[in-house]
């Protein structure tokens, strides 16, 4: 058999997961503080794989007027508790408090604050800063007895050093086999009462997905070529 | 087979419950009380197809992986709490509630139920009712020959009468708040009930403890916002469209195979 088929049977399934990292972005093009995942093609050795890294561009921030909504204002994340209990970053400021006063942001996930997870008293107000503090109006006390009670964990380390873990929310790379501790950072500003949208940019994507199908076409006529080339191989080498 | 197809139908089957959501929002436009509802989505797990920061060789760590999403789901349509629009109706029995909080009332089943719908009439006995007839809590009887009846921004209930002067107490109207209002469970029927995830209810009296006042001869309107609705449903058509798409190229790319191989 020829080498062509294996080479562009490879090429063929790489275009078809590229094509699968096209269709999540767009199925999450209303999930708020998603990031898309980008693939591109990377050569290595005689063949091309598919590789992929998430697009750190800010989504658009719309108001909602909510006050527990919070986005962030350029590069940034807020630091929140995964499974495993280490810290992951993420960008959806849908935030919630349970009835334990736990806060938490709308995929679940506990928010960090100074010191481990974000908790809350009973509260009539709140108020979350630009800088992310946390402040308050306890149960049965006026406006006067606002009270900062914790700050959102902000943090903005190198984006070559992130990746996206299972669970969609992304984490540091470990060096050398030690999960490392992102420190926070005060530059980074949010918005209160807004929220940022997923920042897939749907006329890219749609585009991409018209050129992936045609490359796909391409890899696909390649194969029939080749079986041509081996068929006519075949008649000439034919005796009569 | 392929993926794309399963992912694009995740993702078409969370546009068709913003959808939901949505009209439900815009069918409840000028519903009393009623708060809006959105969709919150997350997006599902992901395949790790190569690991970023693995060995590609002794010394050398690859740059970047490959991480295969599989769609998107919906977590959760929340309600949003926000202050509806006061509309002046100069009923005595119309209450708004201009602020957090809400009326208490005794359901069929003995239960109680929550609800920011002050539209409240009085029943043949006397008693205070919501719209669907189930008793306010605690319950007032307004006496059959009262003339006039007066809330207080405290709750406070007062009747005048033929024959005396001055006014008369009948009752308090009590209102309760949660930690996370936002867990409440919609039951239709503008009521709401307590769940685990709402916190139990802490009762008080209208203006005090953070608790919001009563306004007589008002009532609070829906807070869906109508353009914003209509904003949102052509995006959501939009992106249903763009999935459904992904759909159709996917099932060309298998067609194409199919047709040429």
């Amino acid at each position: 058999m020829s080498d062509l088929f294996f080479t562009v049977m490879h090429g063929a399934r790489q275009v078809m997961k590229a094509q699968a990292v096209n269709a999540n972005n767009l199925a999450n093009a209303s999930t708020d503080g998603f990031q898309a995942e980008l693939a591109y093609v990377q050569e290595q050795n005689r063949d091309f794989e598919i590789s992929g890294a998430a697009d750190f561009t800010p989504g658009n921030i719309r108001a909602t007027g909510r006050s527990l909504d919070v986005a962030i204002n350029g590069q940034g994340w807020m630091t929140v508790q995964t499974e495993q209990g280490t810290e992951g970053f993420s960008r959806r400021g849908d935030l919630k408090v349970d009835s334990l006063g736990l806060v938490t942001n709308g995929a679940g996930q506990p928010l960090i604050g100074n010191s481990g997870p974000i908790s809350l008293p009973p509260f009539t107000n709140i108020e979350i800063g630009a800088d992310g503090t946390i402040s308050i109006q306890p149960v049965g006390q006026g406006p006067e007895a606002m009270a900062v009670i914790d700050r959102i964990k902000l943090v903005n380390p190198d984006p070559q050093t992130i990746h996206r873990g299972e669970d969609g929310v992304m984490r540091l790379l470990p060096v050398n086999g030690e999960e490392i501790i992102a420190p926070p950072d005060a530059s980074v500003q949010l918005q209160p009462s807004s929220l940022e949208s997923s920042n897939v940019n749907a006329v890219a994507e749609m585009l991409k997905m018209i050129d992936l199908s045609r490359r796909f076409e391409t890899q696909i006529k390649l194969i029939q070529s080749a079986d041509e080339n081996s068929a006519s191989l075949a008649s000439l080498l034919r005796l009569n | 087979m392929n993926q794309s197809l399963w992912i694009a139908k995740t993702g078409l089957d969370a546009q068709q419950t913003k959808m939901s959501v949505i009209s439900n929002n815009l069918a409840n436009a000028s519903t009393s009380g009623y708060k809006r509802s959105r969709a919150v989505f997350e997006d599902l797990l992901y395949q790790n197809q190569r690991q970023p920061g693995a060995q590609s060789s002794q010394d050398t760590l690859y740059p970047t992986g490959l991480m295969i999403g599989t769609g998107v789901r919906t977590v959760a349509t929340e309600k949003l709490f926000t202050q509806g629009a006061m509309s002046q109706t100069e009923n005595p029995l119309d209450v708004g509630i201009d602020g957090k909080g809400f009326l208490q009332i005794l359901m069929p089943d003995g239960s109680l139920g929550y609800t920011r719908d002050g539209a409240l009439q009085v029943d043949n006995q006397g008693q205070l009712v919501n719209s669907n007839g189930y008793a306010v809590q605690p319950a007032i009887t307004i006496p059959a020959d009262a003339q006039s009846i007066t809330i207080g921004n405290d709750g406070t209930v007062s009747v005048s009468t033929p024959g005396s002067t001055g006014t008369t107490q009948v009752g308090t109207l009590q209102l309760v708040d949660f930690i996370n209002p936002g867990g409440l469970q919609p039951t239709g029927g503008n009521l709401y009930l307590e769940s685990s995830a709402s916190g139990s209810p802490q009762a008080g009296t209208p203006g005090q403890n953070g608790l919001g006042t009563l306004m007589q001869g008002y009532v609070e309107g829906s807070n869906v916002n109508v353009v914003e609705e209509l904003v949102s449903m052509i995006e959501t058509q939009r992106a249903y469209e763009m999935n459904s798409k992904a759909i159709s190229t996917s099932d060309q790319m298998l067609q194409f195979v199919n047709n040429n191989l």
